[in-house]
């Protein structure tokens, strides 16, 4: 079918602007975007000046399967991610058992299939059982569309095996994905230490040890030539090192979550679970220093670290909560603060959200020009709302956005030119 | 005077003048449980749990026998062998003792934060009898009532915490309470057991014990928890008791009437000198323990008298 969207606000984070125009979708791919008028049988949708931006493209979405399908399953997954304006979900391996042969990556390729509305590629682990003792069958997961290859949160610590690995990834050309956190001095913390720390009672870990485990993985990057990209990094004291690997010459990106963006250590408050993730929320500066290095360009990529848990998981003592937030509807929103707020552009926000992450991982998307995939989000930025997470979508409602007031609707999203959500039938879609 | 709260979950959510009204109730208990007739009938008909996830002999006791001498039905629950072992989570324990209907849970845990979430399930009044590294407001309660009467008065006043901070919830809930009451704090350790952002405390920091103890009217020791430490925190027991165990000569640098005072238990010759612990003139811990008993039964019934308050403008509509 053939759409012509008309009088919109169209993002191009390539282009770093904001304009209105007219934009016609046809076959799959963006064909116009300053057309006068709309084709012959073309789905005219009015926009009133809402905003078309490139759909979000989001690296580390943990769904529950295999492992964890009461929590969130690829179907749940999905229908949350159509509904947050996420056109491709990149999975993460942290299920059980992980994503580490060829066959469960074979298994979950074919779970997933069909299941959901939304592009999804998935991650492969990076060592068997995500261990840190032996490698995974890199080349055979290539093959079978491992996109990259990661232990997410947990950091291979013997340096031999890393590098072993690392050395391997790069005679494929393989993106490795690391999670850079000293394990002794993060073990046991659930909080970054500091005073609101301490006056909860709760183990901190110092944000050094971030950039201690980032500085080492750069040493190894600089060693082997691997291709790299930090999952997140979330304090202030890592960005010169990371500045200094990308003026090196080393093919080094970093991402950071969209929490780490928008909320801060005290956020935890009276022991509040929904808060707890990994890493721990950061110091206020830490916040303000992630927002102003993602507007520079330092930090490439926003994601949501989506990560489903259950009510039991989380009605616990902080320090026996599982970590972990629920993102892929309140992904968009929750930047959208950032934009309101006056730190971030649209152009800035999508290019860390959509167009970044799409190239960093060689997919297609993020872009909004002519020819393009017409992997499309259609949103009102202004629209308020009091979210109330028993309205998510995704089977857990872990959030910690639990009413708060936000700002910013997904009006519609598209993927390869079909709609895939349209908010007037948003609240009716059966929970999966 | 008033006393507003209804729970103690921790010294932070409480008011000046809520302290001295629990303080001065106390006094009073003081003085009845030094008497003959150590029976009151204020919580006639209530129903007291102590549920402690932890193990505790001296505070467990301390409050079963203030619940009794008010003349409350005291039931102990030793949680440590209890149905958690089973795989029962804390809100389905509380869920179900909540059932029973109780009107005080005293409630001690391992873990900073969870009489917190345990308070939020349960329609009775909670007490923390110490959770984590968290809060335990009834020890620094207790505290303050003990240098009131030694000191003649709770304010301005200077206190050295020495010792293991870091994982002492008896030192927040003591460094928070004293600052309310507008004393000069100080806190002196090895850095090692200092917790992070002390510096931002509105306390003095001091790693050379004699120079934290200079002039200093309190002295409150605290207990080296070894249990706690997953190692290299100190070098040794023997160090560390040269560098910051209690003695004469180092209490020498303190105020001529400085009193001391530790919570309990002592480790004797790791934290602090034997003979200078029982030493009548200068140690005041065991006045703490007797100061216990009174500063919970001051604590439960100003609780209950709120409870019962806001039972009946339920019932009223």
């Amino acid at each position: 079918m053939t759409l012509f969207f008309q009088n919109v606000r169209i993002v191009d984070p390539e282009a770093e602007e904001v304009r209105t125009g007219n934009v016609i979708v046809d076959a799959g791919r963006i064909a116009a975007l300053d057309a006068a008028k709309p084709p012959r049988d073309a789905r005219v949708i009015e926009c009133a000046g809402r905003v078309l931006a490139p759909g979000i493209v989001d690296i580390g979405v943990q769904v529950g399967e295999p492992g964890a399908r009461h929590k969130e399953s690829f179907r749940s997954a999905g229908l949350a991610a159509a509904a947050g304006g996420v056109t491709t979900m990149v999975t993460r391996p942290d299920t059980d058992p992980a994503i580490d042969t060829p066959e469960v990556l074979e298994f979950v390729t074919r779970r997933a299939r069909g299941e959901t509305p939304v592009n999804i590629r998935h991650m492969a682990a990076l060592t068997r059982g995500r261990a840190g003792a032996e490698m995974v069958e890199i080349g055979f997961m290539l093959d079978a569309g491992a996109v990259a290859f990661t232990d997410a949160d947990h950091v291979v610590t013997d340096t031999r095996v890393m590098a072993r690995c690392l050395t391997y990834a790069r005679s494929l050309g393989a993106l490795v994905i690391g999670h850079p956190q000293d394990p002794g001095l993060s073990r046991g913390a659930v909080a970054t230490s500091g005073k609101f720390a301490s006056l909860r009672g709760l183990p901190g870990v110092s944000p050094m040890a971030e950039r201690m485990a980032f500085d080492r993985d750069m040493s190894l990057i600089e060693m082997t030539g691997a291709r790299y990209h930090a999952d997140q990094v979330t304090c202030a004291r890592t960005l010169p090192a990371l500045e200094r690997a990308k003026a090196n010459g080393l093919d080094v990106t970093a991402g950071v979550s969209i929490h780490h963006l928008t909320l801060n250590e005290f956020d935890l408050g009276e022991y509040r679970t929904f808060f707890k993730l990994t890493p721990p929320l950061r110091s206020e500066d830490d916040r303000v220093a992630m927002v102003e290095a993602v507007a520079s360009g330092l930090i490439d990529v926003i994601c949501s670290m989506h990560t489903p848990q259950d009510e039991e998981s989380k009605r616990l003592p902080f320090e026996e909560a599982a970590p972990g937030a629920v993102a892929l509807e309140t992904f968009l929103p929750a930047a959208l603060r950032l934009y309101h707020a006056g730190a971030l552009s649209l152009p800035q926000l999508f290019r860390a959200m959509s167009l970044n992450p799409a190239q960093r991982l060689g997919l297609p998307g993020g872009r909004m020009t002519e020819g393009a995939t017409a992997d499309l989000v259609l949103f009102d930025p202004d629209a308020p709302f009091v979210l109330d997470r028993f309205t998510l979508r995704s089977k857990s409602r872990n959030t910690p956005f639990d009413g708060a007031r936000l700002q910013g609707r997904v009006l519609a999203t598209f993927v390869a030119g079909e709609q895939v959500f349209d908010h007037r039938e948003g609240q009716d879609h059966a929970h999966a | 005077m008033s006393f507003r709260a209804r729970h103690l979950l921790g010294i932070e959510h409480l008011a000046a003048d809520e302290i001295v009204t629990l303080l001065d109730l106390a006094d009073e208990y003081v003085a009845m449980n030094r008497g003959p007739d150590k029976h009151s009938n204020v919580l006639s008909g209530m129903t007291q749990i102590n549920m402690f996830f932890e193990a505790s002999t001296r505070t467990q006791a301390s409050f079963e026998l203030a619940g009794k001498r008010l003349g409350a039905d005291v039931m102990n629950m030793s949680m440590a062998s209890s149905s958690l072992k089973k795989g029962e989570t804390l809100i389905d324990t509380a869920l179900t003792l909540n059932a029973m209907r109780p009107d005080l849970l005293v409630v001690r845990h391992p873990n900073s934060g969870a009489v917190n979430l345990l308070a939020e399930k349960v329609n009775c009044a909670v007490l923390n009898a110490g959770d984590g590294r968290h809060e335990h407001p009834t020890q620094a309660l207790l505290d303050a009532l003990t240098i009131r009467r030694a000191k003649g008065r709770l304010h301005r006043l200077t206190v050295a915490i020495c010792g293991d901070i870091a994982h002492s919830r008896v030192a927040r809930s003591n460094l928070i309470l004293l600052g309310k009451m507008e004393n000069r704090v100080r806190l002196v350790g090895p850095p090692t057991l200092m917790p992070a952002g002390v510096a931002d405390f509105g306390c003095e920091v001091f790693d050379d014990m004699r120079a934290g103890l200079e002039g200093a009217d309190v002295v409150m020791m605290l207990r080296l928890q070894r249990e706690r430490m997953d190692g290299a925190f100190i070098p040794s027991e023997r160090e560390y008791y040269h560098r910051y165990g209690l003695d004469a000569e180092k209490l020498a640098h303190a105020a001529p009437d400085a009193i001391v005072m530790h919570p309990g238990p002592m480790n004797r010759g790791v934290e602090i000198d034997g003979t200078l612990a029982d030493d009548i003139n200068r140690s005041v811990i065991q006045e703490q323990v007797e100061m216990g008993v009174a500063v919970r039964m001051a604590a439960m019934e100003l609780l209950a008298a709120n409870l019962r308050r806001e039972r009946a403008e339920a019932a009223h509509g």
